[in-house]
């Protein structure tokens, strides 16, 4: 409180800061949100409008148009579906991964752990590069395999040095000692003491992973070349970027459609960015101090 | 130390340590004994790490060998450093390091600057609902996928009917925003502070909440404004934060965001928008020239590598700040 009263408004400087502060406050909130409002509204507004520049705050002339092609288009829902079941396969195995680890590397009478933190940090900095990297896959068959978009990911160095982080300094020494002299062993400590002591790391970590594995779109591009496999991330490059051709008959952006049908596709790539987004938006006001908390956890240097 | 140690080692893990044979592996043994629950709650992750990242380094080697459909990640014939030489002297060399250079720096340079100023700004707001909801806003687009960022970027500044073409063309400016290849790197560079100064700027904003309340009083009874304050308190606090951060930024110099690259890409932008990481897909991956592949990914990952450890040690030197 004391640090409030020493940033409120004194002298004349101190009001004309506060008038800059908020007009500077403005426009990064509108820089920021805006661009993201404004595929919102396109979305449901007539193509038509939107692309003579008429659609500015507000929708305007209420139209579906794009949302009806793309709840029609089976690749999203394809795409979608993947996705998904990688999303929640693949934490669930980052978890299983990351946690015990992160546990073990905590342990500060276990002396092999600085070793091991730098046979894992160095991962971080070092790596093989791509090509080697690709020919493992083909040699151990992850190639056009769904496995590819959940094993190689296993472990995020990062998460564990998070997790090994809140693990050393949230949970009490004394708290070990006392259920040591229970004769409790790690196993039991680690899954009937720690963990259900560390609900807020456990969320942070699997919100990073899920987070990661919705958003993956280099696995699918360059491991993945059976379209049924493909996670929603390459169906979107193909619909946003690649231009190619609707179900509806309504794309075919690339030229040959003219600038009504070139008007058409604008909006359900705009319907396309939302469709995606939303589960990550949706989730966002909900979530985002869990993420933050990530952060600061991973701040405590360690 | 020792007697810490048997404190707290657990009960049954103890016991079971006690039977150990003596020899010249009565060491090793005795430490299994009492961790060997902690080696394996660590197996899963050591596994993982020794299979996707060590295992692609043995396959460095491939940069010195020729390529052998049958003999895989070994490679067939050494052939010394024939790969490094044929890219060296490439003409696409000069362009690929030329471009990843231009595009890392000016990420590096605004990326790392621009969370700091937010930073700055938002720990001004005194209103605790108004900061909480500035940075819950400027956090958000981080979460976004690359893939939709980049999609937002074809139909915002399409050069046809894109909203901020048609801003700039009321200001009298005809853009091209996605085919001039001088405006690539401005809006790459743009787009990523768009995406991460928020969610980077956080790091920022927990270093300035713990400074001590009292340097501003004391401060403000010195007579300073506000300006000041940011300037002789809480600047000097970020100054560690900033180093760390720095040191790891310096680390990734020539590695530039493939996706995001790869996805920008376009005929027309080319000739400034091909990185070495994208390069190496091109040339290893869709070209199948595995050898030429690896040694363009070793190059970039060695320069990385240097850049860390000699920021790493510059920092360490003159700031008494490091890494390791």
């Amino acid at each position: 409180m004391t640090r409030l009263s020493a940033l409120r408004a004194r002298t004349p400087g101190d009001i004309a800061f506060s008038v800059v502060l908020a007009i500077v406050c403005a426009v990064i909130l509108f820089v920021t949100i805006y661009p993201l409002w404004f595929v919102a509204i396109a979305s449901i507004s007539e193509p038509r409008l939107v692309a003579t520049g008429q659609v500015t705050f507000l929708p305007q002339n209420m139209s579906l148009f794009g949302y009806e092609q793309i709840f029609a288009d089976d690749r999203i829902w394809t795409g979608y579906r993947n996705t998904v079941v990688y999303t929640v396969v693949g934490t669930a195995l980052n978890m299983v991964v990351t946690m015990p680890a992160a546990f073990a590397l905590s342990r500060r009478e276990f002396r092999p752990r600085r070793v091991l933190m730098l046979f894992f940090a160095f991962t971080m900095f070092f790596s093989g590069g791509l090509i080697p990297q690709y020919l493992l896959y083909r040699d151990i068959g992850l190639l056009d395999n769904w496995l590819v978009f959940i094993l190689p990911t296993a472990l995020n160095v990062y998460n564990l040095i998070i997790a090994r982080a809140f693990f050393e300094n949230a949970l009490p020494e004394e708290l070990f000692e006392a259920a040591t002299l229970d004769g409790v062993d790690y196993f039991r400590y680690f899954l009937n003491i720690a963990l259900p002591l560390s609900k807020a790391i456990l969320s942070v970590i699997a919100l990073y992973y899920l987070v990661q594995h919705w958003n993956d779109f280099f696995t699918g591009l360059i491991f993945v070349r059976d379209y049924e496999l493909q996670p929603l991330q390459i169906v979107l490059r193909d619909i946003l970027l690649s231009n190619q051709a609707f179900a509806g008959g309504a794309g075919g952006a690339g030229g040959s459609g003219g600038a009504y049908g070139q008007d058409f596709a604008d909006q359900i790539k705009y319907g396309v960015i939302i469709v995606s987004t939303l589960p990550v938006l949706l989730l966002y006001p909900f979530l985002q101090k869990y993420f933050e908390k990530g952060v600061m956890i991973g701040s405590v240097k360690g | 130390m020792t007697l810490l140690r048997e404190r707290t080692e657990p009960a049954g893990a103890a016991t079971s340590g006690r039977g150990a044979p003596p020899g010249s592996g009565a060491r090793l043994w005795r430490h299994l004994g009492r961790y060997w629950q902690l080696w394996v709650l660590l197996l899963p992750a050591i596994a993982f790490t020794a299979v996707f990242a060590y295992v692609p380094m043995y396959g460095i080697q491939l940069a010195f060998r020729e390529f052998d459909f049958q003999a895989g990640l070994t490679g067939g014939e050494w052939v010394g450093l024939k790969y490094f030489e044929v890219f060296f002297s490439s003409p696409m060399f000069g362009t690929v390091l030329r471009n990843t250079l231009t595009i890392s720096i000016a990420t590096l340079v605004v990326g790392f600057l621009a969370p700091i100023a937010l930073a700055l700004v938002i720990n001004q707001i005194v209103n605790a609902t108004r900061k909480r909801f500035m940075q819950t806003a400027t956090y958000l687009p981080h979460f976004i996928s690359i893939v939709v960022v980049v999609g937002m970027l074809q139909v915002l500044l399409n050069p046809s009917n894109g909203t901020v073409t048609r801003l700039f063309s009321g200001a009298g400016l005809d853009l091209d925003l996605l085919g001039d290849p001088d405006l690539f790197v401005p809006v790459y560079v743009i787009s990523e502070v768009w995406q991460h100064c928020g969610w980077n700027s956080i790091i920022y904003l927990a270093a300035l909440a713990s400074v001590d309340t009292q340097l501003y009083e004391a401060a403000r009874i010195d007579g300073a404004n506000r300006l000041h304050l940011i300037r002789h308190v809480d600047i000097p606090a970020l100054v560690p934060t900033m180093i760390i951060l720095f040191i790891l930024t310096m680390g990734g110099v020539l590695s530039t965001g493939f996706e995001k690259v790869w996805l920008m890409q376009n005929a027309l932008n080319l000739p400034v928008s091909e990185v070495i990481a994208t390069y190496t897909y091109r040339i290893g991956i869709l070209g199948n020239q595995f050898s030429l592949g690896t040694a363009i990914g070793l190059f970039n990952t060695v320069i990385n590598f240097l850049f860390l450890v000699v920021t790493n040690w510059l920092a360490k030197k003159f700031a008494d700040t490091s890494l390791w």
